[in-house]
């Protein structure tokens, strides 16, 4: 977007300025409204769950301004501190768990093509995701230490304990897709999957199929949710890291739990569901792709950007689902299911998939069907040896992945 | 059009500037869990020069292994081990005499080093920032790790050694994981009863 706003000619320092700004005012917007559908979704569907209606008066007939509403009490609630706290620290940690979960969407794609609705475009952004979502995990750690609290302190401990369970085998699940894509860039492998849901790397082979189910299991732990919220367990440690917090500071700690949930449930439908790609390729039969023009193309990402967020969303009410389905474990029960059975089971999927994509790499669709001939134009871009870097070439990182697309 | 202000070195003042307050800050403070949250910042600071530099995958790298699981084992370890709710250290007067010293002396080195690159003390100009190229960084590491060596040209004398090295390393963390398992205690059941 800045690079647009260069050729109009504007100043290249505002034009960044101004790219940055609407880039992050979007994710901004994406968390902070996604949080409160998300908690106004997670009382609808508790609610059906457990046999009643949930709420159904604040905003008319489903109740969908309940969420703003307690928004509104939260403004006016009383900002709480404990004597004994560790003022610096216990102020700090609501917003370093926002900032990690915030940081994820910076490299987040929401559709792709030539001109990739992305806000950074990481060559390694899946490995960068991995990286920030993990950093949530401070936050919760230094609220739980500064709060003063026995019940924070358990909290705390036990997502410390948590946090080296789930993350080999959260790593090892999501190596697979970049191996049989053979790349890191989350655009790309968007991209890679085109054409309709039996080109999906869920689909492509009988181990990707398992690796995705391992892979939800442990992003559902990496967001602390039931039955992996060990952290919070209202029923053993009062409210656990959060006991102590109140007001926006609070809601702070859940605006980081459901954008990590929408970051993780997008990463999720990126890696194996196709991306901004729907079930049916409507985009490309309707010519809204960018070898039709600059115009359709927007418009087709436009519709993969609904696409992604449909997927996104489906992610986090399964999710919900899951939280209001099964109790919650034991924190042995917890580091017993990650490190010997996801493990182990991402490690064989892991070997299995690569066996798979030897012996076919030109299948798709477990082997059923031929790896569509798109596939192969896209493809990233040797990086140049040293003879020829000497030739100037500024925009080298941003243009390497969407040069060779177009031809 | 030309910037009046040349903003890659207004980012590097910038982080390196975070990344530096923040590691006196970890020297000065005397509570360890808020010495790590200094850590953090100053490391991810660092990663930030990093990605400024062009460097995605050692950028992301540094914020998965030193910022990420570096940073909450140490707070994993400091909250098992501790007696009292808030740790500090005193520092002895000799201790500080002591790190003062061999921190001069890496400074002095770091400090000679960097001056010894003749690039690095005249200066370079813009056009000649320019004229490097950024690429990415991922691309070639899996090349090496596959045998190509992109900085060599396919020239059979420079094969790649990174899957060895990457191999060696994942029989080092096996080597470990036995240990642990031999050196760990071992209860029977009937012991922990009675």
């Amino acid at each position: 977007m800045a690079e647009f706003l260069i050729d109009v000619g504007i100043w290249p320092w505002l034009a960044y300025t101004l790219a940055a700004l609407v880039h992050i005012f979007l994710l901004v917007n994406l968390v902070a409204v996604g949080a409160l559908l998300f908690i106004w979704m997670e009382r609808k569907v508790s609610g059906r769950i457990q046999d009643r209606l949930g709420p159904t008066r604040v905003g008319g007939r489903f109740g969908w301004l309940q969420t703003l509403a307690d928004g509104i009490k939260l403004l006016t609630k009383e900002d709480l501190m404990p004597e004994g706290a560790d003022a610096f620290l216990f102020k700090l940690a609501p917003y370093v768990s926002f900032c990690a979960s915030l940081a994820a969407f910076m490299a987040i794609p929401f559709a792709g093509g030539q001109h990739p609705f992305v806000a950074l475009h990481l060559n390694v952004a899946v490995f960068f995701i991995i990286a920030v979502l993990g950093l949530e995990v401070f936050g919760v750690i230094l609220a739980g230490y500064s709060s003063a609290s026995k019940w924070s302190l358990f909290g705390a401990m036990r997502e410390a304990a948590q946090v080296v369970s789930y993350e080999v085998p959260l790593g090892m699940c999501a190596v697979v897709p970049v191996l049989l894509a053979g790349s890191m860039d989350l655009v790309y492998i968007g991209d890679r999957q085109a054409g309709g849901f039996w080109n999906w790397y869920i689909f492509h082979d009988p181990f990707t199929f398992i690796t995705f189910w391992v892979y939800f299991t442990c992003a559902t732990a990496s967001v602390n949710r039931a039955p992996f919220d060990l952290a919070e367990a209202e029923s053993e440690l009062v409210a656990g890291f959060h006991t102590e917090y109140s007001g926006l500071r609070w809601s702070f700690f859940f605006m980081a739990e459901y954008g990590s949930m929408m970051a993780v449930s997008l990463l999720a439908s990126i890696l194996f569901l196709g991306g901004w790609h729907g079930p049916i390729p409507i985009a490309s039969v309707l010519g809204w792709t960018f070898e039709d023009g600059f115009w359709n193309g927007i418009a087709g990402n436009v519709l993969g950007t609904l696409n992604i967020l449909l997927k996104g969303i489906i992610g986090v009410t399964v999710m919900m689902w899951v939280r209001w389905t099964l109790p919650r474990l034991r924190i042995d029960q917890v580091i017993t299911t990650c490190l010997k059975y996801c493990v182990p089971i991402a490690a064989m999927t892991f070997l299995g998939a690569t066996l798979w994509q030897y012996a076919l790499p030109d299948k798709m669709f477990f082997g059923f069907l031929d790896v569509p001939a798109h596939t192969y134009q896209v493809a990233e871009l040797w990086p140049e040896t040293k003879s020829a870097a000497t030739q100037p070439a500024a925009s080298q990182r941003t243009a390497s992945a969407d040069t060779v697309r177009m031809d | 059009m030309e910037d009046p202000i040349y903003w890659p070195s207004l980012f590097f003042l910038l982080f390196a500037g975070i990344a530096c307050a923040f590691a006196v800050a970890v020297v000065v403070s005397a509570n360890i869990v808020r010495m790590a949250f200094y850590l953090v910042m100053s490391l991810a600071a660092t990663a930030g020069l990093f990605f400024l530099a062009g460097a995605d995958f050692v950028g992301a790298m540094q914020i998965l292994i030193y910022v990420g699981g570096t940073l909450v084992l140490l707070v994993f370890g400091v909250m098992l081990t501790s007696q009292d709710r808030f740790i500090s250290m005193k520092t002895s007067r000799f201790e500080l005499g002591m790190a003062a010293g061999v921190g001069a002396c890496l400074f002095l080195l770091l400090w000679f080093a960097a001056f010894s690159v003749p690039e690095w003390s005249r200066g370079l100009t813009r056009a000649e920032v320019n004229a490097v190229p950024l690429q990415p960084t991922a691309t070639p590491i899996g090349m090496g790790l596959l045998g190509a060596r992109v900085d060599g040209a396919d020239s059979p004398d420079k094969a790649g050694y990174l899957l060895i090295f990457e191999i060696v390393s994942v029989h080092l963390l096996v080597v470990l994981i036995g240990a642990a398992f031999l050196a760990r205690a071992r209860y029977k059941r009937s012991t922990i009863v009675e």
